[in-house]
């Protein structure tokens, strides 16, 4: 395994984001994730152009990386044509693969992720369907959705949408042909090794924190555990 | 108005973008049908007896993974590999230009297209992975267009047919609309947006036409506040609502009649926040203790098309579309909203 700076310049991401940042802190002037959080893109810049080793080991780690929300503001904003997100891809991408996103609370949330709309792609073939938007997960929704979600199948029907029906249409049933060609897409691109890598390194932390992942205890932990708000 | 001034509203003009004109595949989105499928439903619609357009909506087509991807779940690799296989369906199907139903997928396909320009050898990569999976090949889109896009190019087209303009019936004043474009739309690539980043013109143009009044209100460009990640885990939600209620208290001074969006997932994002601000500290954005009702451009299109509101779903918003409706004097069945026509 090569340096950490040489695995992230693997990633087309991280070379097409990444051209000598000068400081200049337009991206965190535009960023929503610097106005609510704590978070700094320009200093993850400039700390990663320095390829410092230990200073890339010590942000896979971090809270800090996982604050972005990938709205790409910052692409349209830098003067030098960077893309702070684009860094921020290759970081999350390399934490997840050498298993240090377990190292942080924010980092530790993948493994809901992968639970939530990483399973729907594969058994669903949507990111969103409706029976995963539960009420409980989800109170924000409101009471309308709620009334939906509990009588979705009339709802819909009402509606004349052909809600998992063959054939076109929205919300309609993915056949298990397509479903099939997914997971084969999924275990030659890296996609099911990437699935496999939050599994396993999220149950070794949940065994280090004495959490069960079995019965659902680790999931509802990183789901709803906020330390900022705690705090 | 003065040269200067009109010379500054024509800004948007500068960022046009080449949008098909028929025979589109269409991509479904996961949030549009999960919380509207009746505006997907309406679109199609609307494109193929009201204009005459032919668009295939392929049962074969799936997710292109763009949230889990944003959410950094996925590789790139299997995003691409997903969208390419997209392309594959296209082309075996005989078409050459896609027509987008999601933002975040619209970003995805076009920045897809641009790293296989910049890395070649991405591009074979993928084609390799795609062939080893699933035995396609593709021809790359000739056009990619959002579906707002051709909305957009069509909507002096669907004016000639309008029924209910934008238009307060008992004041005869235009509706005042706020819209919001979605950050994926044109942030990434201003070029391969109409009005590009900075002067988002393919909702205001709609709005135009139909008879409204938009509105540059000053954090119109900034984000819903998804940050994916940031929504999907309920911990860290408040970074999700809090840029909501940024962009609510930009817009409420100037008092929009209804909110038009661009993006799925802004479209119910800036409908259920304004419910949750409502029950966590009583503020609400509209007058009289109401909300701003938050509408997709299909249901808008299909109001000034004279559709009937509960075919067109919008029971399924949070904020009460009613007093919408009253202003642009929609008659409709209060008992519909939820027996739907079949009771």
């Amino acid at each position: 395994m090569g340096k950490l700076y040489d695995q992230l310049m693997e990633d087309v991401r991280f070379v097409e984001g990444l051209n000598a940042c000068m400081n200049c802190g337009m991206c965190t002037g535009v960023c929503p994730a610097a106005e609510f959080y704590d978070y700094d893109p320009r200093r993850i810049v400039d700390e990663v152009q320095k390829k410092d080793e230990a200073v890339i080991e010590t942000l896979l780690k971090s809270e800090t990386i996982w604050y972005c929300g990938q709205c790409m503001s910052c692409k349209t904003r830098c003067p030098r044509g960077n893309t702070p997100g684009f860094v921020i891809q290759a970081l999350r991408k390399l934490s997840v693969k050498l298993g240090y996103f377990t190292c942080s609370e924010k980092g530790r949330q993948q493994f809901a992720i992968k639970r939530t709309v990483g399973h729907s792609i594969l058994e669903r073939g949507y990111c969103v369907y409706p029976d995963i938007v539960t009420p409980w997960m989800h109170p924000e929704q409101g009471p309308n959705w709620e009334s939906i979600y509990n009588n979705t199948e009339e709802f819909m029907a009402k509606l004349d949408i052909p809600y998992k029906k063959e054939g076109a249409g929205p919300l309609r049933k993915i056949d298990q042909k397509n479903l099939d060609e997914l997971k084969r897409i999924f275990d030659v691109t890296g996609g099911t090794e990437m699935y496999d890598c939050i599994e396993k390194y999220s149950a070794e932390k949940a065994k280090e924190m004495g959490v069960d992942i079995e019965n659902g205890d680790y999931l509802n932990m990183v789901f709803k555990t906020n330390s900022d708000y705690d705090e | 108005m003065s040269e200067q001034c009109v010379a500054k509203q024509n800004l948007w003009a500068k960022y046009q973008k080449d949008i098909a004109d028929d025979h589109y595949y269409y991509c479904r989105s996961c949030i549009r049908q999960t919380f509207f499928p009746a505006s997907e439903r309406a679109y199609l619609n609307i494109m193929r007896d009201k204009l005459g357009k032919d668009l295939f909506d392929d049962p074969n087509h799936t997710t292109c993974t763009g949230i889990a991807y944003h959410s950094d779940l996925v590789p790139m690799q299997t995003t691409e590999t997903v969208i390419a296989r997209h392309f594959a369906l296209m082309t075996e199907a005989g078409y050459e230009n896609m027509a987008i139903s999601c933002v975040t997928s619209f970003g995805l396909y076009t920045e897809l297209l641009h790293t296989w320009e910049e890395f070649p050898e991405e591009e074979a990569r993928v084609r390799q992975y795609l062939w080893d999976a699933t035995r396609r090949e593709f021809k790359k889109p000739k056009n990619i267009a959002h579906t707002s896009d051709t909305i957009y190019k069509f909507r002096n087209e669907i004016a000639a047919q309008m029924v209910r303009p934008l238009v307060n019936v008992k004041t005869g004043e235009p509706l005042k609309v706020v819209d919001h474009i979605g950050c994926h739309y044109a942030k990434m690539f201003p070029t391969k947006g109409v009005g590009g980043a900075e002067f988002p013109r393919v909702l205001t143009g709609m709005v135009d036409a139909w008879g409204g009044t938009p509105i540059d209100y000053p954090e119109r460009r900034h984000c819903c506040g998804f940050g994916f990640r940031n929504y999907l885990v309920m911990a860290n939600r408040g970074y999700s609502v809090a840029n909501s209620k940024k962009k609510f208290e930009s817009m409420a001074p100037y008092k929009p009649d209804f909110i038009v969006t661009n993006c799925p997932g802004c479209a119910m994002f800036l409908d259920r926040w304004q419910y949750t601000i409502q029950q966590m500290e009583g503020t609400t954005y509209g007058p009289d203790g109401q909300g701003i009702p938050s509408l997709t451009y299909e249901e808008m299109a299909g109001l000034v098309l004279g559709y009937d509101p509960w075919e067109l779903g919008l029971q399924m918003h949070q904020v009460d579309v009613e007093p919408l409706l009253d202003k642009m004097g929609i008659q409709y069945t209060p008992r519909d909203k939820w027996t739907g026509k079949k009771h």
